[in-house]
């Protein structure tokens, strides 16, 4: 009954901040103020439990594999894919999934959540499986420091009830003292040693060396990327190597994808139809502003979403800057992480073709890092919108990269739906 | 035609590097090449030689596993260390080397760090970390703009003084509205953010001394900080 309830209150208002144009956090916050349990009750009545996706970069677009992997084997998947990866949001995205009577039709959930967050939720419910991918220097404003990261990472493995699968290439996680006391079966994923340095690492980081790797871990099983040229990824797992065309650019998608496929084995044993999942995820499209393309009349317009030193880095390595026009808009909002010491952290000397425009609450912290490596500026606009109607003036290429912080990003698409049709995710 | 160049050591770059330390190195080696001088960027890490010539010294901040993998190679230095500050060589010390620069730190636990005693300061564990954006006001250098992040509370002996006042944040302990301590040419302080870019009167004044002490004098050419002077004003207008 007062499930019942909890769900046709949380849908009104959920409708009700639609038409507001308001975010999915409100009737979230509703719902967790007048019914606590919601969330516990209505996510432990699936079948096959909950996956839960974590770690710093890559969480987004791994959900997004992951999803489309376990659809591939005929399954129905709930999962938070606005990309507000608080518990919060999970409330919110499932009052959008459920019937009038609160129940959710699906046989299993998929679900992103950042490290301090994934914390909360696993204390009201135990995921089944999780797959934990990097930790990596974020927001430290928020987290205090790396190793408090990993310990978040390892209360969420010491909840998980059937299995946890690592990211063997990542020193943290790839630690015995990691896995080692854990109960559950551990299995990882892992790309090859050449295509590892192709990887920058916190570590490596400015003349430090990696942590002394320790000696190439043994899992039971492991899922590796053995080559990948282009978009053409070979896979190897369970004995056999598989090769796949991937849809999503960058070896970090690649890095991903062996681990969407890690625990979409882990989760169907040997029911795995891998030929369905090999063709799923061949089919997998960018995520929400993570290098997504949106094309306005002749010219395409790339959202590369920034969050941490890594991910900028990698960014600018796989992306050339070649006969590209390029912007960047960095916010401070709590989401962007306040701190700027990490615009220190990314070098920016790739961008020999100079960057047009730099937008953004803190453009000046990022002209002023652009400065230092001496990188040609056009113009500096913090307001968005001024900056990205100069930038659609000013551009002369037919391809346009915004490199832009997750508030940034959700402003920067909201202007471009202006011009054109960008998807609506709820 | 370089009018000399200056020795610039990074102290522990490998495991003290947390808050965007990097930016504090460039911004010295950048404003030396954009004053005409040249610059020799030497790394120290654990176990490496101490190199015979330093005229600036920067080191950074690092996590509590940072601070004790290097806690015995620093107290293998010190003096020498002690012995540059004496003699006047500049040296900027952010975060967790300011503390390993001070007396000691004294975790949550009760254990004890021991640190060079180069500053005439002491740290002790606190329960809640300082975090935000932070402005002080000194003397010499203005309004400083950074943003703190530690949990670690340090108190100022006789023998230092603050680098600046609280005008917003918390600065050494929270409590007496000090932040940061000098001693000669020394400047410790808890401002990353990064530090230098945005105050670039520090980074010229530890550049000056470098110079001075070097070559005699020091002619600085005029380096366009426009864009650090708006993203001062932003970040002192941002909230905490």
């Amino acid at each position: 009954m007062r499930h019942q309830l909890t769900t046709s209150l949380g849908k009104t208002v959920k409708k009700i901040s639609q038409l507001r144009g308001g975010g999915s956090a409100l009737p979230g916050l509703f719902v967790e103020k007048i019914d606590r349990d919601f969330m516990r009750r209505t996510l432990t009545t699936l079948p096959m439990g909950v996956v839960l996706v974590s770690g710093t970069n890559g969480k987004t677009t791994t959900t997004k594999m992951v999803v489309e992997l376990l659809k591939s084997q005929g399954l129905t998947v709930f999962t938070n894919r606005t990309g507000s990866n608080f518990t919060r949001g999970v409330t919110a995205a499932l009052l959008g999934a459920v019937d009038q009577r609160g129940k959710l039709d699906a046989d299993i959930a998929v679900l992103e959540l950042d490290e301090a967050h994934a914390v909360h939720f696993v204390q009201a419910v135990s995921p089944s499986y999780c797959l934990l991918l990097n930790v990596m220097r974020d927001q430290l404003d928020r987290f205090g420091e790396i190793d408090k990261t990993a310990e978040l990472l390892y209360k969420i493995a010491a909840h998980t009830t059937k299995g946890v699968v690592v990211n063997q290439d990542d020193p943290r996680l790839a630690k015995p003292a990691f896995h080692s006391l854990l109960t559950v079966p551990v299995r990882s994923y892992g790309v090859s040693p050449d295509l590892l340095k192709e990887f920058p690492t916190d570590d490596a980081l400015h003349g430090a060396a990696s942590l002394p790797l320790v000696k190439q871990p043994s899992f039971a099983d492991t899922t590796m990327l053995e080559a990948l040229s282009d978009q053409t990824a070979r896979i190897g797992f369970g004995g056999t190597s598989h090769t796949v065309d991937l849809k999503l650019r960058g070896i970090y998608n690649a890095q991903n994808a062996v681990g969407a496929i890690a625990v979409t084995r882990m989760v169907l044993g040997d029911t795995l139809n891998v030929t369905a999942m090999l063709t799923a995820l061949a089919a997998v499209t960018p995520a929400f502003g993570r290098g997504e393309s949106i094309a306005v009349g002749e010219t395409t317009y790339e959202l590369v979403l920034v969050k941490n030193p890594a991910g900028f880095r990698l960014s600018l390595k796989s992306f050339s800057s070649k006969d590209t026009d390029t912007m960047i808009v960095i916010n401070d909002d709590y989401a962007d992480g306040r701190d700027m010491s990490w615009l220190w952290d990314v070098d920016f000397d790739s961008l020999t073709e100079g960057v047009k425009v730099v937008s953004g609450v803190r453009a000046y912290d990022m002209a002023l890092r652009l400065q230092y490596d001496e990188v040609l500026i056009g113009t500096v606009e913090p307001s968005v919108d001024k900056a990205l109607a100069a930038f659609m003036q000013q551009g002369t290429q037919p391809t346009r990269r915004i490199y832009c912080t997750y508030t940034a990003m959700l402003s920067v698409r909201k202007l471009l739906r202006k011009y054109t049709s960008v998807e609506t995710v709820r | 035609m370089t009018r000399g160049t200056i020795t610039l050591l990074q102290l522990y770059p490998r495991d003290m590097n947390i808050y965007g330390d990097w930016g504090n190195t460039l911004v010295l080696k950048r404003r030396l090449e954009w004053h005409g001088y040249g610059v020799n960027l030497v790394a120290y890490n654990p176990g490496d030689e101490f190199p015979k010539e330093v005229d600036l010294i920067v080191g950074g901040g690092g996590q509590d596993s940072g601070q004790s993998k290097i806690g015995d190679d620093l107290l293998g230095i010190g003096d020498r260390l002690k012995t540059l500050a004496d003699q006047g060589v500049p040296m900027l010390m952010i975060c967790g080397l300011y503390q390993q620069f001070g007396h000691y730190f004294k975790t949550k636990d009760g254990e004890e760090i021991k640190g060079i005693g180069l500053l005439d300061i002491v740290t002790v564990g606190g329960h809640e970390r300082l975090i935000g954006n932070i402005v002080t006001e000194n003397d010499k250098f203005g309004s400083i703009v950074g943003y703190e992040n530690h949990s670690g509370l340090t108190t100022l002996g006789a023998n230092a003084t603050p680098l600046g006042t609280v005008m917003r944040g918390a600065g050494n302990n929270n409590q007496d509205r000090t932040e940061g301590a000098r001693y000669n040419n020394v400047i410790g302080t808890y401002l990353h953010g990064s530090l230098l870019p945005k105050n670039p009167a520090i980074a010229d004044w530890l550049i000056e001394q470098a110079v001075i002490r070097k070559y005699g004098e020091f002619h600085p050419a005029v380096i366009d900080d426009h864009f650090a002077s708006l993203a001062r004003d932003t970040a002192a207008r941002r909230p905490r």
